[in-house]
């Protein structure tokens, strides 16, 4: 197997400036390996005859000045594409073919990339652990029993086995997250409205960022800055000048005051992340930053409140799968109203139809003061413990995770115990800031651990730089042995 | 808050999801547990905080009310189950 896919994005970007090697090569090279490694089951859908088409185009008329220049590159099924298949993990869009592109990716075309498929994930994104794709389990390339978290599943199995240079996913409660940090790669959720979310499917709205998953901090900074952007198809995109987050990326952190909290260190906890956790503040001091306790108080709160919103969210937006204009529709039934029930039960999956029905719970009548109001107010208060604390420190420090990668089938009968992979994750996405998780070390089992920066508002620059520095001087090397082959 | 069967049937029937009765025990149950969960956040007195509905600090931008696209019909019933020409054919509602 060639070694040349094994290179960080930003080094095969310098390959293919310096006409060392051809996009078209390049395609060829990461198509061998994908048509390979169907045990792990990654890719739901592949589209190598447009890849090829695409990179001969490339390679015809070069324009080396774009950040990806003839990139291959796989996305998460949840960024429509123009023409290719576009599942969200689940039997009701199992035949959907948009007629549109998402802003995102129509962005990534646009600096050079080029599709190379589409990568699975949890149903309509509602998972941890990928176990919840209507197409089947993702396997994480660490061990092949072994989980690649959730719910951007499929694209971080297919980052670490080297099936796709770098790739995007979406990030509603930790979806990016906690799936980097299962397989030792880094993965960054935006300031919520960096991103457009025109053309992704949506789960909770409010919520739902797209954001970079790459092998390493610079290849995420280049990642970055091709998705991110003012769109005006998104209502909630954020009207500013674009950044460059490669050229400004720098390891010089001193004096950067970095927040500890104390509320992160939950029971239970495996002694290694907070092993870990320890690790990474002493190589941040060392580095000349100021190491501070600071406190979060209502971070506890924050998964029950994510609970509420979440599915609530999800139970409007996912109204529109009726069998009527798009989707799977069932044959059963004797009028509309059946027609619209049964289409819904066969087309959603377990979790999905659980999610819905916690939405429209308290969403209904008599209820909705109890549970949505209630869970407004105190993301109120999660916004708060952040935004006070913002005023003493740059950014903060805390594992991505409470666990390494567990065993595939380990959480499935309890739902709450699913739930509590998002425990450092969550809070983020109510507050709305950015953060990211990079990879810090391996746990007993060789199994990989992240650590998670979070950042101000729009400060990506700056929880970018703490990540760099962090990375070049933790040594981390995952350890993958390619045992699918 | 405990969620029995009937109450299944109550916002299944809301969400237009039919539920197999078989499956309606362990949903309850499942249901139950999260709410249990949920339910953490009756411990913190919220009656003077303000709730927060955007995450944004602007508010919502709006457009002209003009049409921007249009001519795209065949692409809107390409991906329809059921089409017949240019309408979208669903199961008889009037009698």
């Amino acid at each position: 197997m060639s070694e040349i896919i094994k290179k960080n994005l930003s080094e095969l970007i310098d390959l293919i400036k310096k006409k060392e090697i051809k996009s078209e090569e390049l395609a060829n090279l990461y198509i061998n390996k994908v048509n390979k490694s169907k045990k792990l089951n990654s890719y739901i859908t592949t589209c190598f005859e447009h890849t090829i088409q695409k990179s001969k185009e490339f390679d015809k008329k070069p324009n080396l000045n774009s950040l990806l220049p003839g990139v291959p590159l796989a996305v998460k099924d949840l960024f429509c594409t123009n023409g290719f298949k576009t599942t969200a993990g689940s039997k009701m869009l199992e035949n959907f073919i948009p007629q549109y592109e998402s802003t995102v990716t129509e962005n990534l075309w646009k600096e050079g990339a080029i599709l190379l498929g589409k990568l699975n994930c949890d149903e309509y994104a509602m998972g941890s652990s990928n176990e919840t794709s209507y197409f089947g389990n993702v396997i994480n390339p660490i061990a092949k029993d072994t989980v690649p978290g959730g719910s951007s599943g499929g694209s971080a199995s297919a980052l670490a086995a080297d099936l796709t240079p770098a790739t995007i996913g979406t990030d509603t409660g930790g979806s990016i997250r906690q799936p980097a940090s299962f397989t030792g790669t880094v993965g960054l959720k935006p300031t919520y409205g960096l991103c457009s979310r025109w053309g992704i499917v949506a789960f909770a709205s409010s919520l739902d960022q797209a954001g970079p998953m790459t092998k390493s901090v610079k290849d995420c900074s280049i990642m970055l800055e091709a998705m991110a952007g003012f769109d005006k198809k998104d209502s909630t995109s954020i009207e500013k000048k674009k950044e460059n987050y490669s050229k400004n990326l720098k390891t010089d952190i001193k004096g950067l005051k970095i927040g500890i909290p104390k509320e992160y260190r939950v029971e239970n906890m495996p002694k290694e992340i907070d092993e870990l956790w320890n690790k990474g503040k002493s190589i941040l001091k060392d580095l000349g930053a100021d190491i501070i306790d600071i406190s979060l108080p209502h971070t506890k709160y924050a998964l029950p409140t994510y609970y509420i919103v979440a599915p609530a969210e999800a139970s409007s937006n996912l109204a529109r799968y009726d069998g009527v204009k798009y989707g799977y529709r069932s044959s059963k039934g004797n009028d509309l109203i059946e027609m619209y029930e049964n289409t819904r039960s066969e087309g959603f999956g377990d979790e999905v139809k659980r999610r819905i029905l916690i939405g429209t719970y308290v969403l209904s009548s008599g209820y909705y003061d109890a549970y949505y109001l209630k869970a407004q107010k105190v993301r109120q208060l999660i916004k708060k413990d952040f935004d006070e604390n913002f005023g003493k420190v740059d950014a903060i420090l805390t594992p991505s995770t409470p666990s390494s990668a567990f065993k595939i089938g380990e959480k499935t009968n309890d739902p709450i115990s699913m739930y509590l992979n998002d425990i450092f994750t969550v809070p983020v996405n109510l507050a709305g800031l950015p953060a990211i998780s990079v990879p810090a070390g391996l746990d007993k089992k060789g199994y990989p651990l992240g650590l998670q920066l979070i950042g101000k508002t729009l400060d990506e620059q700056n929880i970018l730089n703490v990540a760099y520095a962090f990375e070049k001087n933790c040594n981390f090397k995952n350890e993958i042995k390619n045992w699918w082959l | 808050m405990s969620i029995d069967k009937d109450k299944i049937k109550h916002i299944s029937k809301l969400a237009r999801i039919s539920i197999d009765s078989n499956k309606s025990d362990s949903l309850a149950k499942d249901l139950t547990s999260i709410f249990k969960f949920i339910e953490q956040l009756n411990e913190l007195n919220t009656d003077k905080v303000e709730p927060l509905s955007s995450i944004l600090n602007t508010p919502l931008r709006s457009r002209e009310d003009k049409i921007n696209d249009g001519k795209i019909r065949d692409k809107v019933l390409e991906n329809s189950p059921k089409k017949n020409e240019e309408f979208f054919v669903v199961p008889k509602v009037i009698e």
